[in-house]
């Protein structure tokens, strides 16, 4: 599913932050991240769905056999990869339900697919959002706006579940959240499970992983995967912290 | 933030397939048409004149207004770079050659014209509730649903036709709102305006459809010059749209309209426009400019007159529509969208004019500048002496698309009163990477996606719109924004 080899990235016209990263995740995993502040965890997220503001300098990121770093932003969503972001972004003025709809087209005529009507759009909608506990008049506000974390985070949840990604990026989608809100997220991500889709989970904790059950947990470090284990690294992890695997690199 | 019914926000479908397309409306229609010599003179006054066979009085009105025109200066207060506009290299009157008598002697050539442009003008084709006028250059060419207005007592023709029809109330009103020496365009319309429409709406009377004139330039070189009356009597409403195009040519064309309304006691008029102006290629070259002095005047009390307009053609916009309010507890608004690319200015605002006691205005607009435009936002609110517990509130908000464009605000505040309430808020912003990069981590293209957030942000304005506008509004700015981004 992904294969990324010898990354290297820097912000735009600066500092490496990613320094030699490799990760292989097949089909129908659950890989998580975990690692210290700044260790370019969130960079990495954004690298896969292709921000501009960071330059891949070496190395290669391989997605469903295509270079997935000639693809843009766009064409990178529409193929399927998918972000759940760590702050999901407001948009004034623009009814969430219309943006669904417009996002749900837009990777539908990309496969050549007709565009749903409002009526069919409100029909798929509305199972979706009994997933992730959210209410019908959530569609009438304006993206994200006014939202609470928790109804935020849900709502990147939703859009995954509309979309039905291949590869499943989720950045810190535990942050900010309740305990109950954090099992409403896991619960949702844990039911878009399936053979064909993998996931590569974001964390500082290990509570999300409670809930979605990852294959295998790496530690990243200085922009380097420095340490991976299984299921159990997280929670020995949340126990020790990261210095015992740090020391032990220098 | 306004919550729009979903069912209303839902209504751009088309969004993105029309994200790819250009100016829509610049063809030229082949059509036989009679026009003036080219030129500004007491000739041409007359010729004019002549060709509507008007009443003596009319023809002495125009042409005292042609002497103020030659004894006033253009002005040059607006934030705008006009070129030099020789007054002599214009046609002021062009005419189809075949004036119809109904709708079935219409030449099909304008018919055609009219059904590419979206609007049927056939009464069983027509939108359901929606009574149009068809300008083309400078006469109107047809009028819909003309007999279902009469049994309600409601006047809507041409103006021309009103002249001859209602030159009582045509006597009694023209130019008391907005006076011929008002400024150098209403001076010039004054002379050689050529036709536009004519609303009537009688006393306690909802007028049971929405009114509408479609404003078309066709003719190479040639001004339009229309002018629009509407007359709210007590107790009556009215709500009236007003869209224009133009074909896409490399020369500029003049627009200078004049547009007066009026209402009486308790009477509300809700003006809509969209304007849709050939607005000039991408390096500048050619476009309208929209010379345009709009006003009501709220005579009577607890009256209402609330504009609402969508600028995105034009290759100049020089605009702003205003409300004397001068009936107590009467009520001005005005929403606006100027939308600007490429080589594109618009200065345009508003004048709320508070003379009666408890009088209140409410102000909301939108600018969006993108390319090389540059776009101003122009304001006055005044509160005059006698004006007790007047209230005011304005709000600007101005959005940039890229680095090379520019976005004004002049907001005047003149009070005489202690006791007035006067808030501004304004803000500007730029279309953030954060929202463009998580649209398009969704899938939408970016051009897709400043759309949105473009429509997003208009959002206040657009619900103001009918209906049947607010479709074509959400179309427009997308296509308006086509080479912004990428």
């Amino acid at each position: 599913m992904l294969e990324i080899k010898d990354l290297h990235v820097s912000v735009a016209g600066g500092t490496e932050i990613i320094k030699g990263l490799n990760l292989s995740i097949p089909a129908g995993e659950v890989h998580a991240i975990m690692g210290p502040n700044g260790s370019g965890k969130s960079t990495l997220s954004y690298v896969l769905a292709g921000h501009e503001g960071y330059e891949v300098t070496q190395g290669s990121i391989t997605y469903m056999g295509q270079d997935l770093l000639a693809m843009d932003a766009s064409e990178r969503a529409q193929s399927g990869v998918f972000l759940a972001f760590q702050y999901p972004v407001e948009i004034p003025g623009v009814q969430n339900g219309y943006f669904l709809r417009s996002i749900v087209n837009a990777q539908r005529v990309s496969q050549g697919e007709p565009e749903l009507n409002p009526v069919e759009f409100m029909k798929k909608v509305k199972e979706v959002l009994k997933l992730v506990k959210l209410e019908p008049n959530m569609l009438k506000r304006s993206v994200n706006e006014g939202f609470s974390g928790g109804e935020k985070k849900r709502n990147e949840v939703l859009q995954m579940a509309l979309l039905a990604p291949k590869l499943c990026v989720l950045d810190e989608t535990d942050s900010g959240l309740d305990i109950d809100a954090l099992r409403i997220v896991g619960h949702g991500v844990d039911a878009l499970k399936g053979p064909e889709r993998s996931f590569l989970v974001i964390t500082h904790y290990q509570r999300l992983l409670d809930h979605v059950v990852p294959d295998k947990v790496h530690v990243l470090q200085g922009g380097r995967i420095i340490h991976s284990g299984d299921k159990n690294l997280a929670l020995e992890l949340e126990e020790r912290g990261y210095e015992w695997l740090i020391e032990g690199q220098s | 933030m306004s919550q729009a019914p979903l069912s209303k926000a839902e209504q751009n479908p088309e969004v993105s397939s029309l994200m790819a397309q250009k100016y829509q409306h610049g063809f030229v229609t082949d059509i036989e048409s009679e026009v003036a010599a080219k030129g500004l003179s007491e000739e041409t006054v007359r010729y004019i004149s002549a060709k509507k066979n008007e009443p003596e009085w009319l023809l002495e009105w125009r042409l005292k207004s042609l002497e103020i025109f030659l004894s006033m200066e253009m002005p040059d207060w607006a934030q705008l770079n006009i070129p030099e506009i020789d007054y002599q290299d214009i046609h002021y009157f062009a005419a189809p050659k075949e004036r119809p008598k109904s709708l079935d002697e219409v030449d099909p050539e304008l018919l055609k014209t009219y059904e590419k442009l979206g609007i049927p003008l056939h009464e069983r084709a027509a939108l359901a509730g929606v009574a149009v006028d068809a300008v083309f250059d400078s006469v109107s060419v047809v009028t819909t649903f003309r007999e279902e207005l009469a049994k309600h007592g409601v006047i809507f023709c041409s103006f021309s036709e009103a002249v001859h029809d209602y030159p009582e109330l045509i006597k009694k009103y023209l130019g008391t709102i907005v006076p011929r020496a008002d400024n150098y365009f209403t001076a010039l319309n004054s002379a050689v305006f050529s036709d536009g429409s004519f609303v009537y709406i009688p006393k306690g009377v909802r007028c049971p459809m929405e009114l509408s004139t479609y404003f078309r330039i066709n003719e190479a070189n040639t001004g339009q010059f229309e002018r629009t009356l509407i007359i709210a009597d007590e107790g009556s409403y009215v709500s009236y749209l007003e869209g224009c195009t133009a074909p896409q040519r490399d020369e500029n064309q003049l627009h200078a309209a004049v547009v007066e309304l009026i209402t009486h006691d308790d009477a509300e008029i809700k003006y809509s426009t969209v304007q849709n102006w050939y607005p000039g290629d991408e390096e500048g070259k050619g476009g309208i400019y929209n010379f345009v002095t709009k006003r009501g005047k709220c005579q009577g009390k607890r009256s209402k007159i609330s504009w609402t307009q969508v600028e995105t053609g034009s290759a100049i916009t020089w605009k702003y529509p205003s409300c004397v309010l001068l009936g107590d507890e009467s009520i001005g608004e005005f929403y606006s969208i100027a939308l600007t690319n490429h080589f594109q200015q618009a200065d345009t605002g508003t004048k709320m004019v508070h003379i009666g006691k408890n009088t209140k205005s409410h102000i909301i607009s939108k600018g969006v500048s993108a390319g090389k435009s540059q776009s101003t936002y122009r304001g006055l609110v005044s509160v005059g002496p006698k004006a007790e517990g007047a209230r005011n509130f304005s709000q600007c908000d101005s959005l940039l698309i890229g680095d090379l464009c520019g976005a004004h605000t002049f907001p005047y505040i003149e009070v005489s009163r202690q006791d007035a309430q006067v808030e501004h808020e304004a803000t500007t912003s730029k279309v953030s990477e954060d929202q463009m990069f998580y649209c398009q981590q969704r899938g939408l293209s970016a051009e897709e996606a400043v759309a949105l957030i473009v429509t997003g942000f208009c959002r206040e304005v657009l619900n103001e719109l009918p209906m049947e506008f607010a479709v074509e509004a959400n179309k427009l700015l997308s296509v308006s924004l086509e080479g912004t981004v990428g």
